[in-house]
């Protein structure tokens, strides 16, 4: 339903790609660890390649947990809006389709914080 | 000669339709609806305003000769407060962390109520709401002077309170919760604002926010906040009455109403249950000597009374709102959820955080015996033993936030406290991400206004929150630095843990020099 007001109601919308100065808004987050409250948000080129995500930047976010250092990176199952998703290490963020926006879920089985989702 | 003397004074309710009615005039040179041109355009229809009743019958010189001996009474008392060192009485200096926030993200709420009641005022046409608003919109903005006021003797003595109830509200990321809620309803229509405002935020809501907390204050010896929230509560009940006094003029007026109303109601018990969240973690954690726990107190305020105002206005139609079920299983979490998301980011907080002690942690098992050591204790010993090998956790990436409440991303599934809860839309074809099926539904229902939100992440990453001249390609720039100065946090001062603060430092030398010789 539309918004309704005094006179036409169109203004544009706050976050879109190109306020982004070339880099595009990617979400991840990390089932079943809760010690990081909320999935991240990273602002990072398209031509940033998966590989550099997963070896520089997602460390750099989770390496503080425990259980990071016993991930195998090969085995993260993926989920793209909730949907299974297949990674190429070796594209680009824009090369697999990832879009300004998306968002990520890694799950890492049998790595639960201990069994606590911590 | 003997004259005639009129009858000395005039009854209440003639003076109060003296004062009240028949203070305006039919234009001739433009329509009513072009003099106000937001009456009808939301589809509310009122046939008479004539109808609308004012409980209180209040008028103005009746207001100012009451409202004149309040002030006299709470400055008395808080000069007092300041002479005596009042600051010193209190139970502990991790208290004021809870008036800080209250004074960044609820004071600044006041001065915005009291502008859009006085907009309100103007836009509506019928003369007994208009009074209403106007009288509200003077309460509005002396509960905000007041708050200030009492507040400022603190900010001789301890840190985060410079930036005071102006600055940071337009600024820090968690105040956009607040300021985004206000923003919402400013820019709906008139009577969208009563039911956002008049009724869900100061009827449903209120209590939740100003009993508990005023109990909190009273409960750790701070005597100037309970001075200005017993200053504010006779204003608090005519506010209540006028929010539900709107609802059911609406609904008596036309039935085509209904839909509107319950919409809004729906929307506004969500919205204002969120920006809630902030409260239940300050009665959770920042009172080192606690009332009642955040699921008591919303068990009695919401669910008892909310629940007997409900059956009040089934009588028109008027359904509980669907977000309830939800809330139901929140209010075993969100106080938790929240409490960790501000220990891992108080580097860019203005205010102190610390891990609760085994005797809080106590406390909080046996007030949420069906969460708290299964999903929350365990993250907090985990945190406990980072801090005591000197790895203190602190969050070093921004977080996903709400399109809607904007805050982050931190509820959890209603069938699973373990999984995240996301949800997702479409809009001419950008995404948007909401943390429930409730903000959900409200963006959904109207993406135009939501996708205009400020996100304070997405605004860092575009390089709108640095201070004016800030060269990002500089050398050794520090982004977060930068943010934390445009916030105008005192990195090392106003932030991080209480532990080894220099509110923690003093408190214990002042309050040292009033009881020992050293």
């Amino acid at each position: 339903m539309a918004v309704k007001a005094l006179s036409e109601y169109n203004f544009p919308a706050a976050d879109t790609q190109d306020k982004f100065h070339g880099n595009q808004l990617l979400y991840v987050g990390w089932d079943d660890h809760l010690m990081f409250c909320a999935p991240f948000a990273y602002c990072l080129p398209p031509s940033t390649p998966f590989s550099e995500l997963v070896e520089k930047h997602l460390p750099h976010s989770f390496g503080p947990h425990p259980d990071w250092a016993k991930v195998d990176v090969a085995r993260i199952v993926w989920l793209k809006s909730g949907k299974p998703f297949v990674p190429d290490f070796n594209k680009t963020l824009a090369e697999q389709g990832l879009r300004h926006k998306d968002v990520l879920r890694m799950q890492t089985p049998g790595l639960n914080g201990n069994g606590t989702c911590s | 000669m003997d004259m005639k003397a009129n009858k000395k004074k005039l009854g209440l309710k003639e003076k109060y339709a003296h004062m009240t009615r028949g203070l305006d005039w039919e234009t001739t040179y433009q329509p009513m609806d072009k003099v106000f041109p937001q009456a009808t355009f939301e589809g509310i229809k009122i046939h008479d305003w004539e109808k609308w009743e004012d409980p209180f019958r209040l008028t103005m010189d009746a207001y100012w000769k009451y409202q004149a001996e309040k002030e006299r009474k709470l400055y008395a008392v808080l000069d007092a407060f300041a002479q005596n060192n009042g600051h010193l009485g209190i139970t502990d200096a991790r208290y004021l962390n809870a008036v800080k926030l209250f004074l960044t993200g609820i004071s600044p709420l006041e001065y915005v109520a009291h502008r859009g009641f006085a907009a309100a005022g103007r836009n509506f046409p019928g003369v007994g709401p208009r009074v209403a608003c106007l009288m509200q919109s003077i309460d509005e903005i002396r509960h905000a002077q007041t708050q200030i006021h009492a507040l400022s003797n603190y900010n001789k003595f301890y840190e985060g309170f410079h930036a005071g109830a102006a600055h940071q509200i337009e600024r820090i990321w968690y105040l956009s919760v607040p300021k985004s809620f206000f923003d919402d309803a400013f820019s709906a229509g008139p009577f969208e604002w009563m039911i956002a405002i008049g009724f869900s935020f100061e009827y449903v809501l209120t209590n939740l926010l100003f009993v508990p907390f005023m109990s909190g204050a009273a409960y750790n010896g701070d005597m100037a906040t309970v001075t200005f929230g017993f200053s504010a509560q006779s204003d608090e009940a005519r506010h209540m009455t006028l929010g539900l006094e709107c609802i059911k003029f609406m609904l008596e007026q036309d039935p085509d109403n209904l839909p509107i109303v319950q919409k809004w109601i729906d929307k506004w018990a969500w919205r204002g249950i969120r920006v809630l969240t902030l409260v239940g973690m300050m009665m959770d954690y920042m009172l080192p000597k606690r009332v009642m726990s955040w699921k008591e107190a919303w068990e009695i305020y919401f669910e008892q009374n909310g629940g007997a105002l409900f059956n009040d206005l089934a009588k028109y139609g008027i359904k509980v709102p669907d977000c309830i079920t939800q809330c139901t299983v929140d209010k075993e979490h969100i106080s938790h959820q929240a409490w960790c998301t501000f220990y891992q980011y108080a580097h860019a907080s203005a205010f102190h955080t610390w891990l609760p002690n085994a005797e809080e942690m106590d406390w909080l098992s046996a007030k949420y015996p069906n969460t708290f050591d299964k999903y929350y204790r365990p993250r907090y010993e985990q945190w406990r033993e980072m801090a005591d090998k000197g790895e203190r956790f602190y969050n070093n990436t921004l977080p996903m936030l709400c399109q809607v409440c904007q805050i982050p991303m931190v509820f959890t599934e209603p069938d699973d406290p373990t999984k995240i809860c996301y949800r997702e839309s479409d809009y001419q074809g950008e995404k948007y991400h909401t943390c429930s099926d409730g903000c959900k539904h409200i963006f959904d229902d109207e993406p135009e206004k939501y996708i205009q939100a400020w996100l304070p992440v997405h605004q860092i990453y575009m390089g709108n929150c640095w201070p004016e001249g800030t060269d990002p390609t500089a050398e050794g720039f520090d982004p977060m630095a930068k943010v934390l100065e445009w916030y105008h946090i005192e990195n090392g001062k106003d932030n991080l843990d209480y532990e080894g603060s220099g509110d923690q430092a003093n408190f214990a030398a002042w309050r040292g020099a009033a009881t020992q010789n050293t």
